[in-house]
């Protein structure tokens, strides 16, 4: 399946990714290459087979609603890379 | 003429104690960032793990809107970059929900069907500051409810009295505290326009709508520029648009302008969510608002009486606690209501027991207060939950009940006014007030009315 430079932009934007114009080149072959392998797997009849969405046991082991203490402020501030005394910081939002 | 075709879909904080998939507290108005952990920061590494209350009170939610409970859901990602999204992605449920079908009872409307309920995590916090934006990530990972609603309102009104029912539903279950200001119950609404003939227009998702009038002026909006455009020729264009409320408009959001592609897929971190049928039958669904109302209409209280109380669940959990349906809709929308708007009291601490209002009523009903009497009895076991029988000592409220008594007054009366009780024995039916008056002033306002009543008819002869 071929893919062009504009769908590897769109993809690209949406996971936040800057390419150049030969990466884009360069991705949307190598992205059309590995759609094309998966479109061999479209050929196997799996109408018969229920949709896997989760490769292990099924059902939950549930947590009860009890609280516990998680991290400090001071801790979960500690690794961001802009903070003020309470709060993340991040470029403002504009909306 | 074109017909506005509206749908709902709210998100309803669930109450717990703690988070969807992590044991910090849900606790509103915490200072920032002080309820976190790796699993709600997004910290790598991090597993979630499913809180048991959730899944119990998405269960009580579906099953009392008569939803298909789902034996097995699934746990998806919604992948999107926002700086209130520690992880890239929110969990949530896209094609195998918790909850599907079912309606909301709206009253005076008609039954609104639903779409789905599936379970989420909320996101963080934004906060505008100097310099950049603050992110307060409390409030990521709490647990939500959101109720998707088929497109069946047809106008702002309709939508609101919608929503109503919904959140005075979801407050009866136990599931939500219905606080629209805190933000723990929010409504987004998807509006279109269309000829009835034809099918159903673009539709215009409104988000940031957060009180029950917003929710009117912005769908009105909506529906007006809507059919603004259409008859200027434009066409209608799918997109996401923010209701400002200072400006009473709507305007279309930038940022998810591209941002509809949320490419999901299954959550890898979390398995699917099995709810065995024992489970499903055992959560309990306590009464709806729309039962209890029933309840309180057959038993002979006003229609108008039955909406307040059942308007408040506090006052309708006070009102099942008084027994007599109709005197304690009295008390209820007469004394209490005025007492709590003139904000003497609480209605989070009332002073008094039920059972005192029970022991004011009997002091009426042996005769040994009146009905002025009881009004201030009862004003005094509101205001400062003092026993009623205390009240009537102290104030002196006791009527004069002994006949002897009374009937000396009757004499004194009658030999005062001789001209009086002629009048009322020639027809004048309307004296026997003036002349119980009387009685009433010189026993101070204590005797008995329907005792002194009876002696004045005895004596005059009807």
């Amino acid at each position: 399946m071929a893919i062009d430079r504009a769908q590897v932009r769109h993809v690209a934007r949406l996971a936040r990714l800057r390419l150049s114009a030969a990466e884009e080149e360069l991705y949307a072959a190598q992205l059309g290459a590995v759609l094309g392998y998966l479109e061999r797997l479209a050929a196997v009849d799996v109408s018969s087979v229920e949709p896997l969405s989760f490769a292990g046991d099924e059902g939950s082991s549930l947590r009860e609603d009890v609280a516990r203490s998680g991290l400090s402020r001071e801790q979960a501030l500690a690794a961001a890379p802009q903070h003020d005394a309470q709060a993340f910081v991040v470029p403002r939002i504009i909306e | 003429m074109l017909q506005p075709v509206i749908g709902l879909e709210v998100h309803a904080q669930l109450l717990t104690r703690t988070k969807i998939f992590c044991g910090c507290s849900t606790a509103f108005g915490a200072p920032p960032n002080t309820q976190v952990c790796p699993v709600c920061l997004g910290l790598p590494g991090a597993l979630p793990a499913l809180n048991r209350a959730v899944v119990e009170l998405a269960v009580r939610a579906g099953k009392a809107f008569a939803c298909r409970i789902a034996g097995r859901s699934v746990w998806s990602r919604k992948n999107y970059f926002y700086p209130d999204l520690p992880k890239g992605y929110q969990i949530t449920q896209f094609d195998l929900p918790i909850c599907a079908g079912g309606a909301v009872d709206v009253p005076g409307l008609r039954k609104v069907q639903l779409t789905r309920i599936h379970l989420e995590e909320d996101a963080g916090k934004s906060v505008h500051a100097e310099g950049g934006s603050e992110v307060d990530l409390n409030r990521s990972g709490v647990p939500l409810i959101e109720i998707v609603g088929e497109p069946v309102l047809r106008s702002s009104e309709e939508a609101s009295e919608y929503l109503k029912a919904l959140r005075l539903a979801l407050v009866y279950l136990g599931v939500n505290d219905g606080n629209l200001e805190e933000g723990s119950f929010r409504c987004d609404a998807n509006v279109s326009v269309h000829e009835p003939s034809a099918k159903l227009g673009t539709r215009v998702e409104l988000k940031n709508i957060n009180s029950f009038r917003f929710v009117r002026q912005a769908i009105d909006y909506e529906i007006a520029r809507q059919v603004a455009a259409l008859g200027r020729g434009e066409r209608i264009i799918q997109e996401t648009r923010l209701y400002d409320h200072e400006k009473n408009e709507t305007r279309a959001m930038r940022s998810k302008e591209e941002a509809n592609d949320y490419r999901y897929f299954p959550e890898p971190d979390l398995p699917p969510l099995v709810v065995s049928p024992a489970w499903i039958d055992a959560v309990q669904v306590p009464r709806l608002p729309n039962e209890i109302t029933a309840g309180l209409l057959a038993a002979g209280v006003a229609p108008a009486d039955a909406r307040t109380i059942v308007g408040d669940p506090r006052l309708a959990a006070l009102h099942a606690r008084l027994g007599d349906p109709r005197r304690a809709a009295h008390f209820i929308v007469g004394e209490l209501s005025r007492a709590l708007n003139d904000r003497e009291v609480n209605l989070d601490a009332l002073a008094f027991e039920p059972a005192q209002v029970a022991e004011a009523w009997a002091l009426q009903d042996a005769g040994t207060i009146s009905s002025t009497g009881l009004k201030e009895v009862l004003a005094e076991l509101i205001r400062t939950g003092k026993p009623p029988a205390q009240t009537v000592l102290e104030r002196g409220l006791a009527q004069v009940q002994d006949l002897a008594a009374l009937d000396a007054v009757v004499d004194a009366v009658l030999a005062r006014y001789p001209s009086e009780a002629g009048k009322y024995q020639a027809g004048k039916k309307t004296l026997l007030g003036f002349l119980v008056g009387a009685a009433m002033k010189e026993l101070k306002g204590k005797g008995n009315p329907s005792a002194l009543n009876a002696l004045f008819r005895a004596r005059l002869g009807g």
